[in-house]
């Protein structure tokens, strides 16, 4: 099934996890936060929340930043 | 000068001068520059996590979040709905209920859209954050902040990486009287001097980027700029002469042949 994440389009297994997710792109689940659809996931359900076909995920992490005029807009 | 303390929301905070870590040539510059201020907060961004490259190294692996107090903000945000969404999900991501609120009016000046600013503010004190509003050299917008819960504010000095200094030192000064909550001087600032001279004006801390990365020497900067957090407020506490129009002899004339 497809997915698309930060943006762009992905292969996914079928009812695969956040958890298992962030495992398979190598993400420490502990440094980001995920939405799913919009919503917050809660990183308590990370591993008991599972994707559907057509579900927009954002993984967001920090960066260097601490004004305004980092942004690259 | 070891125990003058600034506390806010219950939280102590054991420098007076905050930076930013953006702009940098690479982690390890940040990090130098960062150990060079003696800052303990540090701010960051929110941003997507890439995906694509999963080799590139993390801030947090240069910026420990055991050492340094983490401030995510929202910069880039335009308007109420994204600063919140941004604001959530930096919360999200675990690190602490404290957020840099930014609710940018215009791209070209980035100066605050106040009443946005206001409204998002007003939802995420509501919703349990330690809101740090980025705002306006306004003392009636600070006072609206506090009134609604804001236990600090954070007014320009001038327009963000402008290096103007302080614009409007007269609108501060009675913007440090008109609210009983800390007052951190964010933006504008260009040089050591600037910064002494707004902790001078009773500035509880200041919080600046794009001085210290920008310099020619970010290093040597982010000292120098210790230094004047340090020296001005000290000035301050120390309490300055009144201006006069003439000169006051410092020597005797008794004695005199």
């Amino acid at each position: 099934m497809r997915i698309t994440l930060n943006g762009e389009a992905r292969e996914v297994t079928e009812g695969q996890s956040v958890a298992s997710l962030l495992a398979d792109l190598g993400i420490q689940a502990e440094r980001v936060a995920v939405e799913l659809n919009l919503t917050i996931v809660d990183r308590q359900t990370f591993t008991g929340t599972s994707l559907r076909d057509g579900d927009r995920v954002e993984v967001i992490g920090f960066i260097g930043g601490g004004r305004s005029d980092d942004d690259e807009r | 000068m070891s125990d003058d303390r600034l506390t806010i929301a219950g939280i102590d905070f054991r420098s007076r001068l905050w930076v930013g870590t953006g702009k940098y040539k690479d982690f390890i510059e940040t990090q130098k520059a960062i150990e060079a201020s003696g800052a303990d907060v540090v701010t960051v961004a929110v941003r997507r996590v890439n995906i694509t490259d999963r080799k590139s190294e993390n801030l947090l692996d240069y910026i420990s979040p055991k050492t340094y107090k983490i401030l995510p903000n929202t910069a880039g945000c335009y308007n109420v709905e994204d600063a919140l969404r941004y604001a959530r999900l930096a919360r999200a991501a675990g690190i602490s209920d404290m957020v840099k609120l930014e609710v940018i009016g215009d791209e070209k000046t980035l100066f605050p859209d106040t009443a946005g600013l206001i409204e998002a503010a007003k939802i995420l004190v509501k919703e349990g954050f330690i809101v740090f509003p980025y705002t306006n050299d306004d003392p009636i917008v600070a006072k609206r902040l506090v009134d609604i819960g804001c236990q600090v504010v954070m007014p320009l000095a001038a327009p963000i990486g402008s290096g103007l200094g302080i614009r409007n030192p007269y609108n501060l000064k009675i913007l440090m009287e008109a609210v009983n909550v800390p007052v951190i001087v964010d933006a504008g600032v260009g040089t050591a001097s600037d910064a002494a001279l707004a902790m001078e004006y009773g500035a509880d801390a200041v919080l600046m980027n794009t001085a210290i990365a920008g310099a020619k020497e970010p290093i040597l900067m982010a000292e120098a700029m210790k230094y004047a957090v340090w020296a001005g407020r000290m000035a301050y506490k120390a309490g300055r002469i009144p201006r006069k129009l003439y000169a006051t002899a410092s020597s005797p004339i008794e004695g005199m042949l």
